[in-house]
């Protein structure tokens, strides 16, 4: 089902060599931030608004950064990097379901987190919440994340890919190795 | 056209991604706990073909330069790979595969992308203070490769052609991932069934 890491490997370096072949680097996390400020400015118009030159600006400081970049993609979904997001999430649906699926037990809290912290699926979401509250702030932070600059980033040998990796893993490390003792045989 | 790429080159990375075990947060928790590395090893290996097709390719005129996209080297590169590593860790998903998760049916992922949209709005509303606190200042020339790639218009960190050195730190990626064990604390967790 899971493919061995041979494969693996090279179908993920296939994947993003050909991201960049015909496009552009893979990235994930800024989308997070244009969905956002698509909801809004379904809030509140005036947040994101077109300048007297054609292009795009916002109240908020950083949609309106690099004369701005994010708050025109946000005024136009039907950009290259959104959409490479919502195709990523189709691709890995159809995968998921031509697989027969996690089972009903694992989606709903992980085998790893069970043997460690229980049964209860409040404790999980909790959990899933607040690490991917972090996960965000700490992706807008450093500019991009796993895909953008693990993957994408040290493809390129870019010295900000290899300051975000090492960052990421001193911290993810030692935090799993606290959290989980008990390993489970998946 | 640009739609068609993005399906199809979106497409195929979020089915990898599934197919690689990426999607499930017990595969990424043992991977951080250091309890079974396989998926560390489909990583590194992963950089490691695409650097070495990409740079190959811009040597024999395959590959546009200008494909290239590298981002800024900042302190908060750093913090922020910290906070992120940390939330990895306690949910087993990052933004992409949180994502793909979701897409495949897990329940938890749909909490992790409720999350990180409250944390990316938190960061657009303190973006103005994580500035002025210095965070975001360049660091090593920002935005810069270790080499120096040719027609790319970044600076190299060194100016080693950053061509045969992507190739070079690709080869490497390939052999650390052949040589990385894949159980380095073998013995050490006592194994409890899964359900």
């Amino acid at each position: 089902m899971t493919w061995n890491w041979k494969t693996g490997g090279v179908a993920l370096g296939l994947a993003i060599f050909i991201a960049v072949l015909l496009v552009k680097p893979i990235g994930v996390s800024t989308q997070f931030v244009i969905f956002d400020a698509m909801v809004a400015d379904k809030i509140n118009p005036d947040l994101i608004t077109p300048t007297d030159d054609g292009g795009w600006t916002s109240t908020n400081a950083y949609l309106a950064k690099s004369d701005g970049k994010y708050a025109k993609n946000a005024a136009n979904p039907l950009n290259y990097s959104f959409i490479f997001v919502l195709a990523m999430m189709a691709g890995a649906g159809i995968s998921a379901w031509l697989r027969g699926g996690n089972g009903k037990e694992d989606n709903r809290i992980p085998a790893l987190w069970r043997a460690n912290f229980g049964d209860a699926a409040w404790k999980r979401n909790l959990a899933a919440f607040g690490g991917g509250f972090i996960v965000l702030y700490g992706a807008r932070l450093a500019g991009g994340c796993t895909s953008g600059h693990m993957m994408s980033g040290l493809m390129q040998t870019a010295l900000s890919g290899y300051i975000f990796t090492v960052g990421a893993f001193a911290a993810a490390i030692p935090v799993a190795m606290m959290m989980y003792k008990k390993d489970v045989e998946l | 056209m640009t739609i068609f790429l993005a399906l199809v080159v979106g497409g195929l990375f979020g089915f990898v991604l599934d197919r690689i075990g990426v999607t499930n947060p017990s595969i990424m928790g043992r991977m951080h706990a250091l309890m079974n590395l396989a998926v560390m090893k489909t990583i590194l290996l992963a950089i490691g073909v695409g650097s070495i097709l990409m740079f190959g390719g811009q040597m024999v005129g395959l590959v546009d330069v200008g494909h290239m996209s590298v981002k800024t080297a900042y302190i908060g590169v750093f913090v922020g790979g910290l906070l992120l590593g940390t939330g990895w860790a306690v949910s087993g998903y990052c933004p992409g595969t949180g994502l793909s998760s979701a897409a495949g049916g897990r329940r938890d992922a749909l909490y992790f992308i409720a999350g990180g949209l409250l944390g990316a709005a938190a960061y657009m509303v303190t973006y103005p203070s994580v500035k002025a606190m210095g965070l975001l200042e360049k660091i090593g020339g920002g935005k810069v490769t270790i080499g120096t790639v040719p027609g790319s218009g970044y600076d190299g960190l060194t100016g080693l052609p950053g061509d045969v050195l992507g190739i070079v730190l690709g080869l490497v990626f390939v052999v650390v991932a052949f040589a990385l064990p894949e159980r380095p604390r073998k013995g050490e967790p006592v194994p409890v069934a899964a359900e």
